[in-house]
């Protein structure tokens, strides 16, 4: 994940990111770096710190969720993208360009053609129409009337909102004043589409409806998304990576997996508590390599393997060949008999019969149940047929155990 | 140990009276066209006309029942032998509203933008909200003379506050997701102002307006002692002839006035209602109608 700033996949780069709300940022921001803690700060200057020291790297076209408990900064940190709210220190670069440097006419400029914002309560302006608030930044802008009513039509379909056009705000349901939010958002063509909580106001089944909305359009035309959400469900459910925050600072930036699998302390650990992990979960991520590997090859006996098993204790093992692929299983007893007749092969005929590999892409509500029936642990392969591990029931049990 | 502030009042209207007696005449000179002009073309519209327009602005805006008390009471005005001293002091009322919403507005809008500005004017609002209206009627009328012009002045000094401060505070109750949203698609200040602010304070702005139409009423009324005219006219002669009949008149014909106002006025911040609104409704509920059931 390091980028240099030439790196061109890089879009928004985040760096060395301070914000301090109160009356002395600058005298709370030289304490901070001096080591002190937030409440020492706090009491000596009357200065909160939203934002603590964050570096992260936002790449073109993916979506990228901020995710963290109320109070973590996460609004902010988004804001900070289009300088709604002014940095303290730090650079927030959008394609090299350091948004904290930019005039005001820059960032009026930057704001009307290359990033724009959806908002939690969906902030639609009363007094417009449907079609007169998706043309908004259109109308900012300076387009002439009847081209941005083409234009925010367009996008009107685009988000499934036709025949509205008329109608006021407040005569429409959540889910079709975010879908006017969006269509705002979308008019001007943004590269970087910025949502704040975008469908936390919304009921749950709405909501799933309109993540699969963003997920399509997204599909549609690429754009960077920036996500801002204290749902982990709707974090694991459209972004591409998350970045958690605590208390200001950025504990954790990675993919889905890897903030499962690897969670960087409790506070990110806490947040899958409620989540049903056999959704989350793919049978590679939880594949263990604890088995006992033994390679095919000519001339190496059997014997060699039985008493590899025996010194680790174990029952079974797993026979690759030399390319790493999955061949097959066997247990102690089956290589036992197939080695006493001396016949050549011994391994392929030693196979159990009633083990089946798992892909890894399967999703662990599927392995439950295989794994469950099965009397050994389940060999899991990649799409190249390559060994990655296995499941045992223990790590099943371990595994759904996380999030109790 | 006593202060004469009184005194330094005193040299200090005769220092204004002394040196800025050109700036003076000019302020009474606008004030005069305007009250003159509004007062001239209220006087000349045929008194029926008059009622008719009452009425209609009554039925468009407010609904048919109000039509019938607005018809009523005017025809009682007319009848009471009170239709131009009451168009006089509605002249009053028009000239010293325009003017504390030409000042007032801006002033309100500035107040919003700035917490020092607000920090300044707010102090003054109160002195003048407070001060006894007959207080300022001195200098007024040491300042322009007897008549029209320092009334309408007076007025407006006792009736600006309202506009001024529901102005400011209209503003700066709009929500800051509307500010933030303005801000994210890349307004400028004044396309701020003018897309996002003003439109979504324009209930409470309209409020204050309301409010300075009824203070500027109540006010016209205690003008006519330094000339104003119209139905304060009737009022004062009722007072200095301990005349009870003739007072009340007077008064019946300021409460008709300013209810037909307050309730016209009200209504402008308001959606259309009324009569008119009857006619336009089955076509404006529809798609609300399936955006409920879609």
């Amino acid at each position: 994940m390091a980028t240099t700033e030439s790196d061109p996949t890089v879009k928004i780069s985040i760096k060395d990111v301070f914000k301090i709300f109160g009356e002395q940022p600058e005298r709370a921001l030289e304490l901070l770096k001096a080591g002190r803690t937030k409440p020492e700060i706090h009491a000596a200057t009357g200065c909160t710190i939203a934002v603590n020291d964050a570096s992260f790297d936002i790449s073109a076209g993916e979506i990228f969720v901020i995710m963290g408990l109320s109070g973590s900064g996460k609004s902010t940190m988004l804001r900070l993208i289009n300088r709604l709210i002014e940095p303290t220190s730090g650079a927030i670069e959008i394609a090299g360009r350091d948004v904290a440097q930019m005039s005001r006419s820059e960032l009026v400029a930057l704001r009307r053609n290359d990033v724009s914002m959806v908002f939690q309560s969906f902030a639609l302006l009363p007094n417009r129409s449907v079609i007169d608030n998706a043309a908004f930044g259109l109308e900012i802008a300076g387009m002439e009337e009847a081209e941005r009513k083409r234009r925010a039509r367009t996008v009107l379909q685009a988000v499934g909102l036709e025949g509205y056009d008329d109608s006021r705000p407040d005569q429409l349901s959540g889910g079709m004043k975010q879908r006017v939010g969006l269509a705002r958002a979308l008019a001007g063509e943004p590269t970087v589409l910025l949502m704040d909580e975008a469908f936390s106001a919304l009921d749950p089944l709405i909501r799933t409806e309109m993540q699969d909305e963003l997920v399509r359009l997204q599909s549609e035309h690429s754009r960077t998304i920036v996500f801002v959400s204290h749902d982990i469900d709707e974090a694991m459910r459209i972004g591409d990576r998350i970045c958690i925050m605590q208390n200001g600072e950025v504990v954790q930036v990675g993919t889905p997996d890897e903030i499962v699998l690897k969670p960087a302390n409790d506070y990110v650990r806490s947040f899958f508590r409620n989540v049903d992990v056999s959704q989350v979960f793919r049978a590679g991520d939880i594949a263990r390599k604890t088995q006992v590997t033994i390679i095919d090859r000519q001339g190496v006996s059997a014997a060699a393997a039985l008493e590899r098993m025996e010194h680790y204790d174990r029952d079974i093992a797993i026979i690759l060949g030399r390319d790493k692929t999955y061949h097959g299983m066997v247990s102690r007893n089956s290589l036992i008999e197939t080695t006493r007749d001396g016949a050549s092969d011994p391994y392929r005929r030693a196979f159990l019969k009633d083990i089946e590999p798992i892909p890894a892409a399967e999703s662990l509500s599927n392995v439950l149940g295989k794994v469950a029936a099965s009397a050994f642990p389940v060999p899991v392969i990649d799409e190249a047929n390559r060994y990655l591990g296995s499941i045992s029931k223990s790590t099943l049990l371990e595994t759904l155990d996380r999030t109790a | 140990m006593t202060f004469d502030i009184g005194d330094g009042v005193d040299s200090a209207v005769n220092y204004i009276l002394d040196n800025f007696s050109p700036l003076l005449d000019l302020i009474a000179a606008v004030i005069g066209a305007v009250t003159n002009g509004i007062q001239t073309v209220l006087l000349a519209t045929p008194m029926t006309l008059g009622i008719a327009i009452f009425v209609l602005l009554s039925l468009w805006r407010v609904g048919f029942g109000f039509a019938l008390f607005t018809a009523a009471s005017l025809w009682l005005v007319d009848h009471m032998g009170l239709w131009s001293a009451m168009m006089e002091t509605l002249s009053l009322v028009l000239a010293s509203t325009l003017v504390a919403m030409l000042i007032g507005l801006p002033l309100g809008i500035a107040m919003a933008r700035s917490d020092r500005v607000a920090a300044i004017v707010r102090p003054i609002l109160d002195l003048m909200q407070t001060m006894p209206a007959f207080v300022y009627l001195i200098p007024a009328a040491m300042f322009f003379g007897l008549g029209a012009v320092p009334g309408t002045i007076a007025t407006v000094i006792f009736s600006m506050p309202p506009v001024v401060r529901l102005t400011n505070l209209g503003i700066r109750q709009v929500h800051v997701e509307f500010i933030e949203a303005g801000n994210a698609f890349g307004c400028t200040a004044s396309q701020l102002l003018f897309k996002v602010q003003l439109p979504n304070a324009l209930p409470s702005i309209m409020t204050g307006i309301n409010q300075t139409i009824m203070l500027s009423l109540s006010m016209v009324v205690i003008a006519s002692m330094i000339g104003a005219g119209g139905i304060g006219n009737t009022v004062l002669t009722g007072i200095q002839r301990l005349d009870v009949g003739t007072g009340f008149e007077g008064g019946i014909a300021v409460v008709i006035l300013a209810v037909i106002l307050d309730r016209i006025t009200q209504s402008l911040g308001k959606e259309r209602a009324g009569f008119c609104r009857l006619l336009f409704r089955r076509q404006a509920q529809q798609p609300t109608a399936s955006a409920v059931t879609a």
